[in-house]
């Protein structure tokens, strides 16, 4: 192979859907790249802007404030269904990560009306009148080549999520609510479609599923390994803050 | 037959016991006991204040804007009651207004001066009806303990929309947030930045409100300052930045210990030497200012408190250990970390730093804002920094992904051994960046170390 490795990471609303930090992401992505002379290159997709449905090997959306989300669900189903279904089907990786994971399913349905959603997932969202399930959160994923791996983070989201059959969880949880509070699972997965209420800054507290995501993007690459003394300690961190 | 006194007996007797069994900086408990035993408390003691009650709310900056007000006001002759050290819910304002009063019920004060939070702001303000209300800014901050900045607007604008007739309404008007809450509001007092000189090339990451809340288009800024603060008009409404009476030209900042500006008001202006640091400290000046304007305090009055007010506790202060001068910067939320961090880069040389990451329930739990703080400007300034607190690893790996290399990174959760190392290895001068818990431990250490004396006595 002579083409030198590069990766493409997409960012779908990143003015509007970032409320908890979603850029660490994207960093994390970028430094973990470009640290093994792994190109990185990113785009991003505003309201209005269609999107190259083989333009990019990572689609990302994180979470918003609710009238931003509402704004990014219509502009989703107008403007972006159709490529992101054409990139899932291909294999691209698309992450939702809070609001972006609701706005992946089904819908979202409020008290007097339903955001739209596009489907990627089988899940559907229902805003709960009881209080938001909020807190450090753990959850044990099996992914292709990375069985019962913990994935640590914070969770703050107002909706039930329940799953299809056609979607699976993502994980199970170990500590926190997870997807509605009862069921005990969290996130879900749809071939190369991933959800999560693990919000915001994700992948700094686990480093190992930045380079899951990078290694998946690229085909299953074997990454070199890093000096990742400080994103074990951080790893950690988060995990015993989530009482593991 | 009123039982006021009784009450305020019992809950005095309370917060003695729990000071004195050690527990010091309670300060709220014999309040939240008063308000359990009379919820109308808060009313009952405020309306005693004859000269005025005067509220002052602001994600960032409500502390210091308290304390430059009373260096004014105090300089009028008033004697104000006024709550301290962060103790700014109900149960905080009512064990101040406790604190105040005789024990035949009579307070000692004629005019209340309270810093409130923001989620905080219209239960007590509906109590305490203040004669001026003095709104700063908005920014994203502790989501998982205040809920989106959208929903807090929302809140503020009943507050704004229940005020008296006669009450003051002071806002900023380079913050669109604040300055929208006052478009229904007659006599708005604005007051606000103007000069281009400070302008920066992009609006920051943290930078919040990018939608008018009217109409929802992009505001388009013509500058902007700090955050979101800064000049913008709105293309689909027309609304505009309200052109403030109070005003900064001629900013200059003096790194970590002063600014100075020319203090316009209507067609009077003085020049004024802040002995506070940065931007952040000019708008801070400025609320504090059109507060006092709005008093109908003389203009070399307010120019004189603003030179005498010095920082507040933990915001800018210096402290001394063992001839180490420390300064100490409370960091909270991305855009008080991102004034921090920028006025940090004007301070020539290279910085020592012991920054210190909590995660208590006054921290936020959720520490994922750290990422939304601007580090990488701050990094090439770097010599060497200690991280420490409950999440110290991860504020490291912030440093690490912001471009600060391994070797000059160090972590030590526990506060006292961070404190040893960075005070061990810093040539002359050390900064201390802690969130607010972590502010909290931190001068109780320094003071164990014969530093600074604990805060609640």
């Amino acid at each position: 192979m002579s083409e030198p490795e590069k990766l493409r990471v997409c960012a779908l609303y990143p003015e509007l859907m970032n409320i908890y930090a979603d850029r660490g992401n994207l960093l994390m992505l970028r430094c973990r790249c470009e640290w093994r002379g792994i190109a990185f290159e990113l785009s991003s997709a505003g309201i209005g802007e269609g999107i190259d449905p083989d333009g990019a090997d990572i689609f990302y959306m994180g979470g918003g404030q609710d009238s931003d989300q509402e704004l990014c669900a219509a502009d989703l189903v107008e403007h972006k269904r159709e490529a992101l279904l054409a990139a899932a089907a291909r294999g691209a990786i698309v992450l939702g990560v809070c609001g972006g994971y609701q706005l992946l399913g089904h819908g979202y349905q409020l008290a007097d009306r339903t955001l739209p959603g596009i489907g990627l997932l089988d899940v559907h969202t229902v805003r709960s009148d009881g209080p938001r399930l909020t807190g450090n959160v753990a959850i044990e994923v099996d992914l292709p080549g990375a069985h019962a791996r913990v994935l640590a983070g914070f969770e703050n989201h107002g909706g039930r999520t329940h799953l299809g059959p056609h979607a699976s969880p993502l994980g199970r949880v170990l500590r926190g609510h997870g997807n509605n509070g009862s069921d005990g699972y969290e996130g879900a997965c749809q071939g190369s479609v991933i959800g999560t209420y693990l919000h915001g800054p994700l992948l700094p507290k686990n480093a190992w599923f930045a380079d899951w995501l990078i290694s998946s993007a690229l085909g299953g690459a074997a990454l070199e390994p890093l000096d990742d003394e400080l994103e074990e300690l951080a790893h950690a961190s988060a995990r015993a803050a989530a009482g593991l | 037959m009123d039982t006021l006194p009784a009450k305020l007996a019992l809950s005095r007797a309370v917060g003695l016991a729990a000071r004195a069994s050690g527990r010091g900086g309670g300060t709220s408990l014999p309040g939240r006991l008063l308000l359990r035993l009379d919820p109308q408390a808060l009313r009952r003691l405020a309306a005693q204040l004859p000269r005025g009650r005067y509220v002052i709310s602001a994600t960032n900056g409500k502390t210091t804007t308290a304390a430059i007000s009373a260096s004014i006001l105090e300089r009028t002759g008033r004697v104000l009651v006024r709550n301290t050290a962060g103790a700014n819910m109900a149960g905080g304002i009512a064990s101040t207004l406790l604190a105040a009063t005789r024990s035949d019920g009579t307070i000692n004060g004629d005019t209340g001066l309270f810093e409130v939070d923001e989620f905080w702001l219209d239960s007590v303000t509906e109590q305490l009806e203040p004669s001026a209300l003095v709104l700063g800014n908005l920014f994203r901050d502790q989501l998982d303990r205040y809920g989106e900045l959208e929903s807090i607007a929302s809140r503020w604008a009943q507050v704004v929309a229940g005020l008296d007739a006669g009450s003051a309404l002071i806002l900023n008007a380079d913050d669109p947030l604040i300055a929208d809450l006052g478009r229904e509001h007659n006599a708005a007092i604005y007051f606000g930045v103007e000069d281009d000189r400070l302008a920066l090339a992009t609006r920051q990451h943290a930078s919040d409100a990018t939608h008018c809340r009217r109409c929802g288009a992009t505001y388009l800024y013509e500058s902007v300052y700090l955050g979101h603060l800064g000049h913008y008009r709105c293309p689909g409404c027309g609304w505009q930045r309200p052109a403030p009476v109070v005003q900064a030209r001629d900013v200059t900042l003096h790194g970590t210990t002063a600014a100075s500006f020319t203090l316009v008001s209507g067609q009077q202006e003085r020049p004024v030497s802040l002995r506070l640091p940065g931007l952040y400290n000019v708008y801070n000046a400025l609320a504090a200012a059109a507060l006092a304007i709005a008093c109908g305090i003389d203009l070399d009055t307010v120019t004189a408190g603003l030179e005498a007010a010095t920082a507040a506790f933990g915001r800018a202060e210096t402290v001394e250990l063992a001839g180490l001068p420390i300064q100490i910067l409370l960091i909270k939320n991305p855009a008080g970390a991102n004034a921090i961090l920028q006025t940090l880069v004007l301070e020539p040389g290279e910085l020592d730093l012991l920054a210190i990451l909590n995660d208590n329930i006054a921290d936020g739990r959720d520490v994922s804002w750290i990422w939304d703080a601007d580090f990488e400007p701050l990094v090439p300034h770097v010599r060497h920094v200690v991280c420490a607190g409950r999440r110290a690893s991860e504020l490291a790996l912030r440093f690490k992904y912001a471009g600060l290399a391994r070797e000059r990174l160090t972590v030590e959760p526990e506060l006292s051994r961070a404190l040893d190392i960075a005070a061990g290895q810093a040539p002359g001068r050390l900064f201390a960046l802690p969130t607010y818990t972590a502010l909290i431990e931190l001068r109780a250490e320094l003071g164990r170390r014969g530093a600074v004396s604990p805060y609640w006595s």
